[in-house]
């Protein structure tokens, strides 16, 4: 008998989503329920979740919480703006790698920058999908898109390292493979009082894998398994051999630093205003 | 009651924290930036929360996101600025998410004259987003109108669940005058809902004045909140039949009060052959133009648009059917004219007296165009 607990975190009517057979999105959404199980500080009555626009931030239709499927690239000052208007809600964002990081980046640099206790995960599938296989900021450097069909030479952002520059006091990453990783990297980020940043690599067979000729969806995750290297590994590493398609999982970088609702209540005690 | 000397834009933040606004989302930009100024200041000494976003369009999603958890929001900005909080208009439009967005109205386009004033966005406080929307926009001509009007914005906010636009400018933000602020002012609470998750609550299920009562988040109604159009559920529907009706209620829910929401300004209009019709800091010197005017015996009556959205339609066709002549004085190229000639329907002409060199009118500039027309149509 398999063990579906978390079933009751997502909306049955909602469900089939609307994600392309093959698609790496649900094993993230499913990976964070499970981790939101984990966390008994997070119940469905005081967990919001807030997301973008595009095919990851479809998630927050699916789950069954307070859910705000924001315009593209606002989640973030959208989830500040719930946070802070009620500190006793935990607040997760759903976001992809253009939503996050090009038409949502000030929003999402500030973010790290002010430390709102939020738990970001970004769907980073290296292109737009919703619109049919865009470059995004995070398409890797000569791989192909409908705007870049000679292949990218935009180079393209790590978002985990912007997110540690500008502020992030929780910032990993994982993969779809790595589900089990996956899961006790968000249920980290969850326990984080602050900014935690997750990039979650996911395979995009449709508009990313086929016109790069990554295979099918079976095969685009032996990539990540092939290619994904545990970031104590990888510290280890001589740099002639971080080369190729080799890229860092794991825990990059956690600090502990007063998040912004704590920070602003001290205004608040200064002011006068703390008991209302 | 208590008299204190202060200009329109710290009314604005008073009228607002008076009328149960507790969080405040910003960025810089003059002629606004007192009204952030003020909240920063008096926001935390009642429990609430300011914050200065990163740029204008965090600024509308922070408010937007605050007003879902429960919190009476407002933010503020000007010319550009409003620009870049259009888009997240348009969302609490379709979200129906209450929000206060003021404009404190300077010279355009871009930068322009970044401290002159100016009454150049009209058109964009009613047509500035994308889509078909309804909206409400207010104009006070003094500070102590500007604190009502900040309260009245605040309260059709929550009644409409509708984004309000108090559209000032530069002349009522930075206008000091003495006034008497009330201590306690008529508050719409935030609207609640009727029933329980197990008794059916649809969370944009219309009430009888087709207005939902959305659930604030962290009540356990799991509601889900989208930009997309959306049935009574709350999820998107792509269907004709929902769109249709979606897009119609949200006219009809503004539309229908109407005759509630519009107000009109009148003094010298029963013996009036001719008329000024202005709003927010001209009508400071379009008064002044009229009582000039009847003193040399012109029966000119001044008519002033509080409600400029919607628009007094039927008001202004029923003042200009007994008049020879209107003047219409705005501090633009020419907007809200388009509007008084649309409800005047020819009933009698209609003169623009427009000004945008980046200085106010002179009374004698307004009595000027008064001349003129009451030259014209007695040719």
């Amino acid at each position: 008998m398999i063990e579906r607990s978390y079933e009751k975190y997502f909306r049955q009517n909602r469900l089939p989503h609307l994600w392309c057979p093959g698609c790496g999105n649900g094993i993230v959404m499913k990976a964070i329920v499970q981790a939101i199980e984990k966390n008994h500080a997070f119940t469905q009555d005081n967990t919001v979740i807030v997301s973008g626009i595009g095919c990851s931030s479809r998630a927050s239709g699916y789950m069954d919480f307070d859910t705000l499927h924001t315009a593209h690239g606002r989640a973030i000052p959208f989830a500040t703006g719930v946070k802070l208007a009620n500190p006793a809600l935990n607040v997760v964002v759903i976001t992809g790698d253009g939503d996050c990081t090009a038409i949502g980046g000030n929003h999402f640099i500030h973010g790290c920058r002010r430390n709102v206790d939020l738990t970001v995960i970004l769907f980073n599938n290296n292109i737009y999908g919703m619109t049919g296989g865009q470059a995004s900021p995070m398409t890797p450097l000569g791989k192909k898109a409908t705007t870049a069909p000679y292949g990218s030479v935009d180079r393209p952002f790590d978002a985990c390292k912007l997110a540690e520059a500008a502020g992030a006091t929780y910032v990993a990453r994982s993969t779809a493979f790595h589900v089990q990783h996956l899961v006790k990297t968000i249920e980290d980020g969850l326990n984080n009082r602050g900014f935690s940043f997750i990039e979650a690599l996911v395979q995009c067979p449709t508009a990313y894998g086929r016109r790069n000729k990554m295979g099918d969806p079976a095969k685009m995750m032996a990539w990540m398994r092939d290619n994904a290297v545990m970031k104590t590994a990888w510290d280890k590493l001589p740099d002639d051999k971080k080369t190729g398609d080799k890229f860092p999982i794991g825990l990059f970088y956690q600090a502990q630093a007063e998040p912004y609702d704590a920070a602003y209540s001290h205004v608040q005690e200064i002011a006068g205003g703390a008991a209302q | 009651m208590s008299a204190k000397l202060m200009q329109g834009n710290e009314a604005i933040a008073e009228g607002a924290l008076k009328a149960g606004v507790r969080f405040f989302g910003g960025y810089p930009i003059t002629p606004s930036t007192e009204i952030a100024e003020g909240m920063a200041k008096m926001l935390p000494k009642v429990g609430g929360t300011f914050i200065q976003m990163e740029d204008e369009i965090a600024s509308m999603g922070v408010v937007l996101g605050a007003s879902l958890a429960g919190k009476k929001v407002l933010t503020a900005s000007s010319g550009p600025g409003i620009s870049l909080k259009q888009e997240l208009i348009g969302y609490a439009s379709a979200a129906e998410i209450p929000v206060v967005i003021v404009n404190v109205q300077r010279v355009g386009p871009s930068t322009g004259q970044p401290t002159a004033p100016s009454q150049g966005d009209v058109m964009q406080a009613r047509w500035g987003t994308h889509g078909d929307h309804s909206i409400i926009v207010l104009s006070p001509w003094s500070v102590r109108e500007a604190f009502d009007i900040a309260v009245k914005s605040v309260n059709y906010a929550e009644r409409f669940r509708s984004p309000v636009i108090l559209l000032t400018d530069e002349i009522v933000g930075h206008l000091r005058e003495n006034v008497e602020l009330p201590d306690e002012v008529e508050i719409y609470p935030r609207r609640i809902p009727k029933k329980s998750r197990a008794e059916g609550y649809q969370p944009y299920a219309p009430d009888d004045d087709l207005v939902p009562n959305v659930a604030n988040f962290g009540e356990g109604y799991h509601i889900h909140v989208t930009g997309l159009i959306h049935d009574e559920t709350g999820f998107p529907v792509g269907s004709p039949k929902v769109t249709r009706e979606s897009i119609k209620r949200m006219h009809e829910k503004i539309a229908r009060a109407e005759d509630e929401i519009i107000e009109v300004h009148q003094e010298f209009m029963d013996d009036a052959e001719f008329a000024v019709i202005s709003f927010g800091g001209t009508s400071r010197t379009a008064y002044e133009a009229v009582l000039n005017a009847r003193k040399r015996g012109i029966k000119v009556g001044f008519v002033r648009l509080i409600t400029i959205f919607p628009f007094a339609t039927k008001i202004i066709h029923e003042v200009a059917k007994n008049l020879r002549g209107m003047i219409v004085a705005e501090l633009n190229f020419g907007q809200i004219v388009n509007e008084v000639e649309r409800a005047v329907k020819g009933q009698c002409p209609v003169k623009l007296c427009a000004k945008y060199d980046m200085t106010i009118f002179e009374p004698e500039e307004i009595e000027k165009s008064i001349d003129e027309l009451v030259a014209e149509v007695s040719k």
